[in-house]
C-alpha cells in the first residue's frame, strides 16, 4: 500500500491543478475544435447535421468578419512597430535625462494604472463629436484653420487613427518599463569602451546598445503582437458595443458578436473563427521566434 | 608618445552628501612618461591609479592642471580624440560580437579617407590578433573563451588602431596565478614588439617591479617616487615606498641615530656617517635580505621559527622595537641556517632563543620619524659589538 502510495504521490500533488486546468482549459479547448467543425449545430437540441469544413468557409466568406480581419490587421501592423518604437524612444530619453527622471517616469507609467473604460471617455472628450461640442481635437484643427472631421463616427481613416492611438497610448507604459530597466541593465563599461574608440553615438546605439537589449525587445513585440491580435476592450470603449456596425469590430469581437451579440447565438461560427485566430497567431509568433533566434545571441 | 601630466589634480563631490568637502583621487601630479616605455602605475587599492588613467585616456576630466601627449595639449579633448588603447579590468568584450568583430569594432569608427574596407580591417585583426596569439578564436564569442584569452581579445581590441598609449587597467587580477605569470611576461612582449608607450595599473607590486620598465607609485592620491623598479626598490624616498614595495615587506624598527651611529634597542648595529644635526629618533628598516647570520652578529632578535623554503630560509624572529608588525623575516641562504643556529643549545628550533645578526648597510634605510622621508646616511658596518 505504502509503495503503491509513493509511486502515484506526485500525480496526487498534482491533481488539483490537472483538475481544474483540465475542466477550465484543456475540454473547452478540445470543445472549440469539435464545435468549428460540426454543421448546423443546434443550440437546443446539441445536435448537428454532420461534420465537415462548412463553418470555416461561411466565416471566411462573412463580411463581417473579413472586416474584423483587417481591422485587426491593421491594428498589428501599426501599433506593434510604433509602439515599440516610441517606447524605446521614451526609454532612451528617460535614461539620458537627470534631473526628474522618476517624475516623468511615473507620469508615462500612469496609463498602465488607469482604467480602460476611464481612458476611453478621456478620448471621447478629445474626439467625439455631441450637440454641445466638437471635441478638443477638431477644436484645435479648426483653430489653425482645418475643416473638422468626425472621428468616432466619421471615415474609415479617421476612426483608424483614433483607434491606433489609443492603442498605442495603452500598451506604452508596459513598454517604458521594461525597456528603461533593459537600458539600466546594460554595463556602462561597454559606453565607455566604446567611447575611447570614438564611437559615433548612432554607432553605439545599433551596435551595443540595441543587440544587448534585444531579448526585452523581441519578448515586448512577440507579447505585442499576441495583445494587439486579441484587441477588443479598447475598441468597445471607444467605439460602443455595435462594432460590426461602427466598422471598427476585431477577431476577437466578431467571435464574442457570434457567440453573445443582438445576432448571436452560433458557436459554430464563434470556434471557427476563433481557431483562425489562434492560427493567426501561431503562425506569427513562430516566425518571431524565428527570427529573434537569429538575431539575439546570448 | 611622451605623456606628461603637469599638476593635474581630480576631485570628485564626496558620496556623501553632507559632506561637502570634495574627495581628491589625484592630487598635483607631475610626471613624464618617456616615449615607448612600459610604465607600471603601482598603490594600493583607493589610491587613485584608476583615476590616473582615466585622466590619462580622457574618460575623466581633471579638476586642475595640464596632459600632454607629444607637445600637444590634449587636456580639453574627450576620449575618442586622444587615439589612446583602454583595456578595461573585466576586458568589456562585446559579448553579441565575435573575437573578429570584437576585435574591428574601432577601426569601423574610421570615417573619411581614413575608411577601411572589409577586407583591410579583416587584415589588420589577423595582424594584431596574431601578435597577441589568437589567431584561432577569430569566429568565437567572448562567453566561449577563458579568462587569457578575454584578455588577449581585450588587448587586440585596443592596439587594432595603433593607439599612441595604451593603457591598461589592472590587467592581470581576474587571471589565475599562472596564468597572471605567463600573461605578464606576454604583455612586456607585446609592448616591446609595438613599442607603444604603455600604461598599466596594478596593486601588486611584485607584477609591477617585473615587467615596468619604470614604476610610479602612488598613496592616497599622491604621488610618492617614479623610478626604475630596482632603484626605486634600493632608494624608496619615504617609508611608504619601502614598506609597499618587496616580499617580505621591509622591516621597520624604531631606532636612534646616536654618536655617528645606528642604534637599535641599545645595540649599536651600524656606523652612519650623517650631517650633525641630524639626531634622535629615526626609523630603520632593514630588507629581509639584509640579514647575514653571524655568531658575533652586532643585532640580537628573538628567534620564533625557521621556515626553509629550498633554496632560501626565512628567519621569523621579534623584536621590542619591531615597528608595524608582528614579526621581523630575515631571508637567508639555506646553506647558512646552521651559522644561524649555532650556539643552540640541544635543540634545533627551540624559541625565544637570541640570535645574532650582521646587518648589511646598503638594505638599511633611514626615515625621518615624523614626516617618513627618507635620510641621507652613508651606512657601513659598525664596530665589533663589545662584549
Amino acid at each position: 500500500m505504502k509503495r503503491y502510495f509513493e509511486r502515484y504521490k506526485a500525480w496526487l500533488y498534482l491533481l488539483p491543478a490537472i483538475l481544474f486546468l483540465g475542466a477550465f482549459m484543456v475540454y473547452p479547448l478540445i470543445d472549440v475544435i469539435i464545435y468549428s467543425f460540426e454543421e448546423g449545430y443546434n443550440f437546443v437540441t446539441q445536435t448537428s447535421r454532420g461534420t465537415g469544413f462548412y463553418n470555416y468557409g461561411y466565416v471566411l466568406r462573412d463580411p463581417y468578419f473579413v472586416q474584423a480581419l483587417k481591422n485587426t490587421f491593421l491594428i498589428v501592423i501599426i501599433t506593434v512597430p510604433l509602439s515599440t518604437g516610441f517606447a524605446l524612444l521614451i526609454s532612451l530619453a528617460l535614461t539620458a535625462i537627470k534631473p526628474l527622471r522618476n517624475l516623468f517616469q511615473t507620469v508615462y507609467f500612469l496609463p498602465y494604472v488607469t482604467n480602460t473604460l476611464a481612458v476611453g471617455l478621456v478620448f471621447m472628450v478629445l474626439f467625439k463629436k455631441t450637440e454641445y461640442s466638437e471635441g478638443m481635437v477638431n477644436l484645435l484643427i479648426k483653430a489653425f484653420g482645418g475643416s473638422g472631421v468626425d472621428f468616432i463616427d466619421g471615415p474609415y481613416w479617421a476612426k483608424l487613427f483614433v483607434m491606433c492611438l489609443y492603442t498605442i497610448w495603452v500598451v506604452l507604459p508596459f513598454k517604458i518599463l521594461i525597456l528603461t530597466s533593459a537600458l539600466a541593465s546594460v554595463n556602462p563599461i561597454y559606453y565607455k569602451a566604446a567611447r575611447v574608440d570614438g564611437t559615433r553615438p548612432s554607432r553605439i546605439f545599433f551596435r551595443i546598445t540595441l543587440p544587448m537589449i534585444s531579448p526585452m525587445v523581441f519578448y515586448l513585440v512577440i507579447t505585442g503582437f499576441i495583445g494587439a491580435f486579441k484587441a477588443y476592450s479598447d475598441e468597445v470603449a471607444l467605439f460602443g458595443t455595435d462594432l460590426n456596425a461602427a466598422g471598427m469590430n476585431t477577431m476577437v469581437g466578431y467571435v464574442y458578436d457570434m457567440l453573445y451579440g443582438a445576432s448571436g447565438g452560433y458557436p459554430s461560427y464563434a470556434s471557427a473563427a476563433a481557431l483562425i485566430l489562434f492560427l493567426i497567431v501561431l503562425t506569427i509568433t513562430c516566425i518571431n521566434l524565428m527570427v529573434s533566434r537569429r538575431n539575439v545571441h546570448y | 608618445m611622451k605623456v606628461t601630466l603637469d599638476h593635474v589634480t581630480k576631485r570628485f563631490p564626496n558620496r556623501n552628501k553632507k559632506i561637502r568637502e570634495d574627495v581628491i583621487a589625484v592630487n598635483d601630479f607631475t610626471f613624464e612618461i618617456p616615449d615607448g616605455k612600459l610604465i607600471g602605475l603601482l598603490g594600493p587599492s583607493g589610491c587613485g591609479k584608476s583615476t590616473t588613467l582615466n585622466l590619462i585616456s580622457g574618460l575623466e576630466m581633471p579638476s586642475a592642471g595640464r596632459i600632454y601627449f607629444g607637445d600637444t595639449d590634449v587636456t580639453d579633448l574627450p576620449a575618442e580624440n586622444r587615439g589612446v588603447g583602454l583595456v578595461f579590468q573585466n576586458y568589456a568584450l562585446y559579448p553579441h560580437l565575435t573575437v573578429e568583430d570584437n576585435i574591428t569594432f574601432p577601426l569601423g569608427n574610421l570615417r573619411g579617407a581614413e575608411k577601411l574596407t572589409k577586407a583591410q580591417m579583416h587584415e589588420k585583426a589577423v595582424e594584431v590578433a596574431g601578435l597577441v596569439q589568437i589567431g584561432e578564436l577569430m569566429e568565437r564569442r567572448p562567453s566561449e573563451l577563458s579568462g587569457g584569452q578575454q584578455q588577449r581579445v581585450a588587448i587586440a581590441r585596443a592596439l587594432v588602431k595603433m593607439p599612441s598609449v595604451l593603457l591598461l587597467d589592472e590587467p592581470l587580477s581576474n587571471l589565475d596565478a599562472r596564468l597572471r605569470l605567463q600573461t605578464r611576461e606576454e604583455l612586456a612582449r607585446i609592448q616591446r614588439e609595438t613599442g607603444i608607450t604603455t600604461v598599466f595599473v596594478t596593486h601588486d607590486q611584485e607584477e609591477a617591479m617585473s615587467i615596468s620598465d619604470l614604476i610610479v607609485v602612488m598613496k592616497d592620491g599622491l604621488f610618492q617616487q617614479m623610478g626604475k623598479p630596482q632603484d626605486v626598490y634600493d632608494h624608496p624616498d619615504n617609508l611608504f615606498v619601502a614598506r609597499f614595495l618587496g616580499t617580505p615587506p621591509i622591516n621597520v624598527f624604531r631606532g636612534q641615530i646616536k654618536d655617528g651611529s645606528v642604534v637599535i634597542g641599545g645595540e649599536t648595529v651600524l656606523a652612519a656617517d650623517v650631517s650633525d644635526d641630524i639626531s634622535g629618533d629615526v626609523y630603520v628598516g632593514i630588507r629581509p635580505e639584509g640579514f647575514l647570520p653571524s655568531a658575533d652578529g652586532k643585532f640580537g632578535l628573538t628567534l620564533s621559527k625557521i621556515e626553509v623554503m629550498g633554496r632560501d630560509t626565512t628567519v621569523v624572529a621579534t623584536h621590542p622595537d619591531l615597528d608595524g608588525a608582528a614579526v621581523i623575516r630575515a631571508i637567508i641562504r639555506s646553506d647558512e641556517v646552521s651559522e644561524v643556529l649555532s650556539g643552540s643549545s640541544s635543540d634545533d628550533s627551540d624559541a625565544g632563543r637570541i640570535v645574532r645578526f650582521d646587518i648589511r648597510p646598503e638594505k638599511v634605510h633611514l626615515f625621518d620619524i615624523a614626516t617618513g622621508h627618507r635620510i641621507d646616511a652613508k651606512l657601513s658596518a659598525a664596530a665589533r659589538r663589545r662584549s
